[in-house]
């Protein structure tokens, strides 16, 4: 018999208990709709550490300064700026596995454009700290090395969000601002970096440079001759291990700083790469584990196609020894009911996409979670769908084709 | 002189309820010709039921062999069974067994289906068969939506359907009144005529009257086999009282 005309008879069957193939397929479609949702809320976060790590910079590594004890008082965290522009000079020339090291310094400030004006981050950098944290310029262009040194020049970079504070639409290149009364010039715009880790947005930033940001913006107190610097990103090479790199910043930094043995640092290394990378692993588990939970439902299911074939087996005994005694074979009955339990979960997972996609779709918007749809994860839940349908169709069906058909036709 | 269409020798037939086998069937020899019209009769019990299972090819003998139009079959595999069943015997049941919420036609369609006839011919034939059991114009009705003597009419047109050697009936007038009784065998009879073969099996004495051999079944053996001469079916249901105006 065709298999056409095969799926025609199922069809039809399914018809007859309209109400019946209905609930069997809610396990199918609950459980299907479950999973494609999962794996779209759990990618979604999956995505989110994907791009904190992409817009910090990868392999980076941020020293701060840590806690000193001055005559047996201990201060806190960044009390005393114990770092220095030499630290980082030296990071880069002599641990091999430091691609570069960018001290910057750090401070707020009412910055003036036109007729605008705006609360922001005012950064000291060197060009290393673009290239440490992956950021390029998008409009205009980065720091030039003579501006960088000296005294500085009265130039600055811009974030995406201060520029459009500041400008709105209008180009902010060779736009003249003032910073503390200082006048600059923007010579560049840079590229989008959205929110850091912990929220903050990242573009809201004007970056100037870093002998110009001690010089005239952040004041003496953090200048000095010693040219002390608020963070050191540390870019290590693609490749080169962190943990060793980690190992050996700590090691000359602590011999730069005169740190005896048992003596505590006086800064800290914050690997964030490394807590990203742990989020990424935890947010993958996270999508596995609801998957997994998910996929219980639609194993639920499955029984679910199963108990009912089996009743409908017991019900239609007398269809079955009628069909034997018109010359169907056993393997005619085993597909019909096969195809029957495929049809049910195929439909079911049909409909299951179909309400998954609106639902991640639903989580996103009404649950404000970022959710994203992937392709193999509606294909997957498909394809065990159609799984379920075989595996649980089939004891019932092998019931059916191996009733005997008198039995079959006495059945009452 | 050819072979006989049915030659049964020493079939024979046991059942195993629990501890106890039960001989359903004991040496039954019996040949039937192509043509012939056999009412097989017994009480029940009598392994009437049993025999026309054997020779359905619905179940297996014990014991003995079986030959249907001159091939043994008795050791035939499930699946073989299945495909004699098919191309061969048309069946015909009390219980009319007709798929519910099926149309006659599609019912009449089942064994071609299972032939793996084309849609095409499959309709074609299955609304001949229905012509020839007078239905052609109740072709899309529902089994439900006709009358008992028609349901069992869409039967004998799904027996016919595949152009099988044997028509085989198992009480086909159990569930039927007088009237339509005699209208169906009266259309056994005329099946009978152009050249089917036909084997029912019935327990009324009445029915068994029609055939043209009787083949009395007790205790699981033949007790009695004989010609007789037949009654005609359109005669009986001509002298009938018409049934009165509803």
């Amino acid at each position: 018999m065709s298999l056409l005309a095969t799926l025609r008879i199922a069809l039809r069957a399914l018809r007859v208990n309209k109400l019946r193939s209905a609930l069997t397929m809610l396990g199918i479609i609950i459980g299907v709709a479950a999973v494609i949702t999962m794996i779209s809320v759990g990618r979604g976060a999956q995505a989110r550490v994907e791009e904190q790590i992409k817009s910090l910079g990868s392999n980076l590594m941020i020293v701060v300064p840590g806690s000193t004890t001055a005559g047996g008082v201990r201060l806190g965290a960044g009390a005393v700026q114990t770092l220095t522009e030499d630290d980082a000079w030296a990071l880069q020339r002599e641990v091999e596995e430091v691609q570069v090291a960018a001290p910057s310094l750090r401070g707020g400030a009412q910055i003036v454009a036109a007729n605008a004006n705006w609360s922001t981050v005012i950064q000291g950098v060197t060009p290393e700290y673009l290239e440490a944290r992956e950021w390029p310029v998008v409009a205009g262009r980065g720091f030039e090395p003579q501006e960088v040194t000296g005294a500085g020049a009265k130039v600055a970079l811009i974030g995406q969000t201060t520029a459009r504070q500041l400008f709105g639409d209008a180009d902010p290149v060779d736009q003249e601002v003032r910073i503390k009364q200082v006048p600059f010039t923007i010579v560049g715009v840079l590229d989008r970096k959205g929110q850091s880790m912990i929220g903050q947005d990242q573009d809201d930033v004007v970056l100037v440079p870093l002998a110009t940001a001690r010089n005239r913006i952040l004041g003496t107190a953090q200048g000095s001759t010693l040219r002390r610097v608020a963070t050191i990103s540390v870019k290590v090479r693609s490749g080169a291990d962190m943990k060793v790199a980690e190992e050996k910043v700590r090691e000359l930094l602590r011999q730069r700083h005169r740190l005896q043995p048992g003596q505590d640092d006086d800064f800290t290394i914050r690997n964030l790469s490394e807590i990203l990378a742990a989020q990424e692993t935890s947010s993958r588990i996270l999508t596995l584990l609801l998957a997994a939970v998910a996929s219980v439902s639609l194993v639920v299911g499955g029984i679910g196609i199963m108990n009912i074939m089996l009743v409908s087996v017991t019900e239609r005994t007398r269809e079955i020894g009628l069909r034997m005694a018109v010359g169907a074979r056993g393997r005619d009955i085993l597909t019909q009911f096969l195809v029957e339990a495929v049809v049910l979960s195929l439909v079911g997972g049909f409909v299951g996409i179909v309400l998954g996609v609106a639902g991640s779709f639903a989580v996103g918007s009404l649950a404000g979670w970022r959710t994203e749809l992937s392709s193999a994860a509606i294909l997957l839940a498909a394809t065990f769908a159609a799984a379920v349908g075989i595996f649980f169709g089939f004891y019932p069906a092998r019931k059916a084709s191996r009733l005997s058909p008198i039995e079959a036709l006495r059945y009452e | 002189m050819p072979a006989p269409l049915i030659e049964t020798r020493d079939l024979a037939k046991t059942y195993r309820m629990g501890d106890q086998t039960v001989a359903a069937l004991r040496a039954v020899s019996v040949a039937i010709d192509a043509g012939e019209f056999v009412a097989v009769m017994g009480p029940s019990g009598s392994g009437k039921s049993t025999f026309m299972n054997l020779i359905g090819c619905l179940d297996t003998p014990s014991g003995g062999s079986y030959r249907l139009a001159g091939e043994e079959v008795s050791h035939l595999s499930a699946d073989a069974l299945a495909a004699i069943r098919n191309r061969r015997i048309g069946f015909v049941f009390q219980q009319f067994n007709l798929l519910a919420r099926t149309s006659a036609l599609d019912n009449v369609e089942l064994p071609l289906l299972y032939a793996g006839v084309p849609a095409q011919e499959r309709h074609e034939r299955a609304r001949r068969r229905l012509a020839q059991v007078g239905l052609e114009d109740r072709a899309h009705h529902l089994p439900s939506q006709l009358s008992g003597g028609q349901q069992q009419r869409v039967a004998i047109a799904r027996a016919l359907a595949n152009d099988p050697l044997l028509m085989l009936a198992d009480e086909p007038t159990g569930a039927l009144d007088t009237r339509t009784s005699f209208e169906l065998m009266a259309l056994f009879q005329s099946l009978n005529r152009d050249g089917m073969t036909v084997v029912i099996v019935t327990h009324e004495p009445d029915i068994a009257r029609f055939a043209r051999r009787v083949v009395g079944f007790r205790d699981g053996r033949v007790v009695e086999d004989r010609p007789i001469e037949p009654e005609d079916a359109a005669a009986r249901l001509a002298a009938l009282p018409e049934p009165a105006a509803a």
